[in-house]
């Protein structure tokens, strides 16, 4: 029973993935066309490369459409108090040149010691709009909580005006249900080396979703103070708090659950980026 | 040839540079601490015809202090110094025993243009094991350089220095000729470096902005403006620290190969007046140069006489070069400093009347910060911020048909140097914003000639800048301009992203079109927030910079932030030529397009 369901779960996810990277090389093939010749060229027999109006077979002189790619674990923490201590991640990465992109982000959260009580994983094709700003589309499979659900995902990510670092999400999930997700961080240089990250995170959702607690309206939030050393840039230890609240409904029938609805954190974990 | 007095006495200086006092030191020292006899020009004779050979070979060398595998030319870094004579039938072979393919560009020298050595634009580049022959008659003097044009190999060591003789006799005198190699070395492999920017592009810069800056200026300048000032940033999401891309946080800087600590020497008797040939061979960084104790008289930019001009210190975009004389009267040691523009590190020799003297080195002056006017931001914008008051004149001009004619700023560096007044807003940005390869614009473009470079504001000295720069030979063509090209210098340094227009070279349609013979105004507009080294090869640009009939010859012209510059070119070089910014990383990403001339 438990391998069947770890199996869908693999198949989902890979269907996923394959989706987006079948999106992406559409995308990326588009970049890359470089067509109509100019009339410039016609001083040169056999040329092609309209650029540089070399002849055929020649290298490009500057080899500007390589593909780049970025793993950040941005938190990977354990949190300590509230009712029961915690452990959390949060990671994206992406593949891609300077206007398409393939974005994944990963995100849990759970008891110490037990299996996590949320875990997601998006995969997304990202699209360069504006100098700062990406939009990106995609699908989201959440693993836990059982029973597992798959959402379509729309959102923006990029930097807003003052260095906010703002990633704005929509999902719709296959049962029907609209959630948004709002997550905004900051960063402070106390030092070159020592940087301290304020974030807010809040989620909402546009109707009541029973099966998982969620009232309509603004469900739960949390503000996030971690305090980092880079060792070296891509390599950080901290330490930090953490505040999570739920509101309105969720809170109340949180409450009703016999659970706990602001719980305070303090946090120990790594950064890390390749 | 210079006066056969002089002639004799300085081979004989040479030689003894050469051969005498260090050979014997020489050969026990490894590469990298030799104070480099090949950089005193020794002038081996003019034949009708010269030839040489350069092999690009992978080979494990001391270098700045450590040991790793490099890339060499007849095994050495910088690659052995190019003697040719003005007249001459050169003939260059190029011998690639690398695993990769490798090529050799002349910088600065004017030849045919399938001779350039350019993969993908002049040639198909040199497969491993095969050797290029670049043959051309030498239609020019003064002194350049070479280095490797595929991919990112220049950083890995293949540049070296070109000197070129003149057949007539030069307009200046000196008894001894060094050449002196500014360049940058990592330990990481260059591609690596490029990775690192792409995912954050301020990983190497370790002056950014802190909470203990924020305080430090409300001390300053109030609470309002220096809130005023972070907005003012903070809005268009660009940084004061900007500086440089790459720092010595990876980088050594290196005098002819050699890290401080290697101590460069050149020997001098007192009194003899020296000829140093700065070459800027660096890939990403720009120098601040003197020597404290000696004042500089500039004779040559980019290889072209110019009219003597004495300072106290200059500033070296990549890929340009300057000639100096100092004459040391003094039996002391005397430093040649070269920060980094950032401030992050620096390169140092000595001149020295005997082997192994050294005098004190200078510590590295505070990092600079940008201002306001490389945002190009207007003056009225800028009431209460970081920045200097200053007059301005607030005449915009629309099209940039007046261009430089406009009066050069006054040139306030003779007189111990201050502030030069805000220059001259020229014209304003259009309506394009260039796309998301692009961040910002300058509201204000200005003419900049007149200011000294990045950090150079406020030394208490006397600093070159391009409006001194005055050519000795008056400009040949005198036609009018029959066309006019603009572009504009684009970047993006959150994605770290490079262009012209917006456009890395990938997604330009055709190359840029100079009919043969005409007489171009290139106009260039710099976009960003850092300075640019802008390189055409095959042909000078004039620098329209208010010196009338004798404005300067260039190959490499740095384009300061939110500056507009007009430059004249004739376009008497037919080919296929290369036209990019010569910071190594911003040319791969694609700041670099071909230039048409048919």
């Amino acid at each position: 029973m438990k391998r069947m369901q770890i199996i869908r779960i693999s198949l989902h996810v890979l269907a996923i993935l394959l989706a987006s990277l079948v999106v992406f090389r559409g995308a990326m093939a588009q970049d890359e066309s470089n067509t109509g010749l100019d009339p410039l060229q016609r001083s040169y027999p056999r040329v092609y490369d309209t650029a540089s109006g070399v002849p055929p077979g020649w290298p490009a002189p500057a080899g500007d459409a390589d593909i780049y790619h970025f793993l950040l674990i941005d938190r990977l923490e354990a949190g300590f108090g509230g009712r029961e201590n915690i452990i959390a991640w949060d990671a994206q990465g992406w593949i891609g040149g300077d206007y398409n992109k393939f974005w994944f982000k990963t995100e849990g959260e759970g008891a110490q010691g037990v299996t996590p009580e949320d875990a997601e994983i998006q995969a997304l094709y990202s699209r360069t709009i504006s100098p700062f700003w990406d939009f990106q589309a995609g699908a989201r499979y959440d693993i836990q909580p059982s029973p597992e659900r798959a959402h379509a995902v729309i959102g923006i990510q990029g930097l807003a005006p003052q260095w906010f670092e703002v990633d704005a999400t929509a999902f719709l999930s296959h049962r029907g249900d609209a959630t948004f997700r709002l997550d905004i961080e900051y960063e402070w240089l106390l030092t070159q080396r020592l940087i301290l990250q304020p974030r807010a995170a809040i989620n909402a959702a546009a109707q009541a979703v029973q099966e998982l607690g969620l009232g309509s309206g603004i469900n739960n939030s949390e503000l996030g103070l971690r305090l980092r050393y880079e060792i070296r840039r891509e390599f950080s230890p901290y330490i930090g708090v953490s505040w999570k609240k739920t509101w309105g409904d969720t809170a109340a029938l949180a409450r009703a659950d016999g659970a706990e609805t602001s719980s305070l954190y303090f946090l120990a974990g790594l950064r890390l980026w390749f | 040839m210079n006066e056969p007095g002089n002639l004799s006495r300085r081979r004989l200086l040479g030689t003894l540079a050469a051969g005498g006092v260090l050979a014997g030191l020489q050969s026990l020292l490894p590469v990298w601490a030799r104070p480099l006899a090949d950089a005193a020009v020794t002038r081996k004779g003019n034949a009708e015809a010269a030839s040489m050979d350069l092999a690009i070979r992978r080979e494990s060398i001391d270098i700045a202090g450590g040991r790793i595998a490099a890339t060499t030319i007849n095994h050495s870094i910088p690659g052995p110094l190019v003697e040719l004579y003005e007249g001459q039938e050169a003939l260059l072979r190029v011998t690639n025993l690398l695993d990769e393919d490798a090529s050799i560009h002349w910088h600065g020298v004017l030849l045919p243009f399938t001779m350039d050595g350019v993969p993908g634009v002049t040639f198909p580049g040199i497969k491993p094991g095969d050797t290029f022959e670049a043959h051309f008659r030498v239609r020019q003097s003064g002194t350049y350089w070479y280095h490797s044009h595929s991919g990112l190999q220049e950083q890995t060591g293949v540049y070296g220095p070109l000197v070129i003789h003149p057949r007539e006799q030069e307009p200046f005198t000196y008894d001894r000729d060094y050449v002196v190699m500014l360049s940058d070395w990592t330990f990481e492999d260059p591609h690596v470096v490029l990775a690192k920017l792409k995912k954050m592009s301020d990983y190497y810069n370790f002056h950014r902005r802190t909470v203990v800056d924020f305080f430090e200026d409300v001390n300053r300048n109030g609470l309002g403006a220096t809130l005023r000032d972070r907005l003012a940033w903070g809005n268009m999401r660009m940084s004061p620290t900007d500086i440089a891309d790459v720092t010595g946080y990876t980088y050594t800087y290196l005098i002819n190969g050699l890290h401080p600590a290697g101590n460069w020497t050149g020997l001098f008797r007192p009194g003899e007046r020296v000829r140093l040939r700065f070459i800027n061979g660096s890939a990403m960084t720009y120098f601040n140069v003197r020597l404290p104790g000696l004042p500089m008289t500039v004779v040559q930019a980019d290889g072209q006489n110019v009219e003597p001009v004495e300072t106290d210190e200059f500033q070296i975009g990549v890929a340009e070069t300057f000639d100096v004389i100092v004459t040391p009267a003094a039996p002391s040691a005397y430093t040649i400093m070269a920060e980094s523009m950032d401030r992050s590190g620096y390169a140092r020799g000595t001149l020295a009347p005997r082997a192994g003297m050294s005098a004190a080195v200078p510590a590295l002056r505070a990092p600079p910060r940008r201002t306001m006017r490389d945002m190009g931001m207007a003056m009225k914008d800028m009431q209460g911020m970081n920045m200097e008051a200053a007059p301005e004149n607030q005449t915009p001009m629309a099209g940039y048909d007046h261009g430089m004619h406009a009066t050069a700023p006054a040139d306030k560096s003779m007189a111990g140097m201050t502030m030069a007044p805000a220059a001259p807003v020229v014209a304003r940005h259009g309506p394009d914003n260039h796309g998301p390869g692009n961040t910002g614009i300058p509201d204000m473009e200005r003419n900049r000639l007149g200011e000294p470079g990045t950090g150079l504001e406020h030394t208490g000295h006397r600093v070159l800048t391009y409006a001194r720069l005055r050519g000795i030979t008056p400009v040949r063509d005198k036609r009018e301009p029959s066309r006019t090209v603009e572009l504009h210098l684009t970047g993006n340094m959150e994605r770290y992203m490079w262009s012209f227009d917006g456009r890395k070279f990938s997604e330009v349609t055709s190359p840029v079109h100079f009919p043969y013979g005409e007489r171009i105004r290139l106009i260039l507009v710099n976009d960003t927030m850092m300075e640019h080294p802008i390189h055409l090869h095959g042909m000078f640009m004039e620098l329209e910079n208010g010196q009338d009939e004798h404005l300067p010859r260039k190959h490499t012209i740095s384009v300061k932030p939110a500056e507009r510059v007009s430059l004249l070119i004739t376009a008497d070089e037919p080919g296929r030529w290369a036209f990019h910014c010569h910071f190594l990383y911003h040319m791969k990403l694609g700041m670099f397009r071909v230039v048409e001339v048919s």
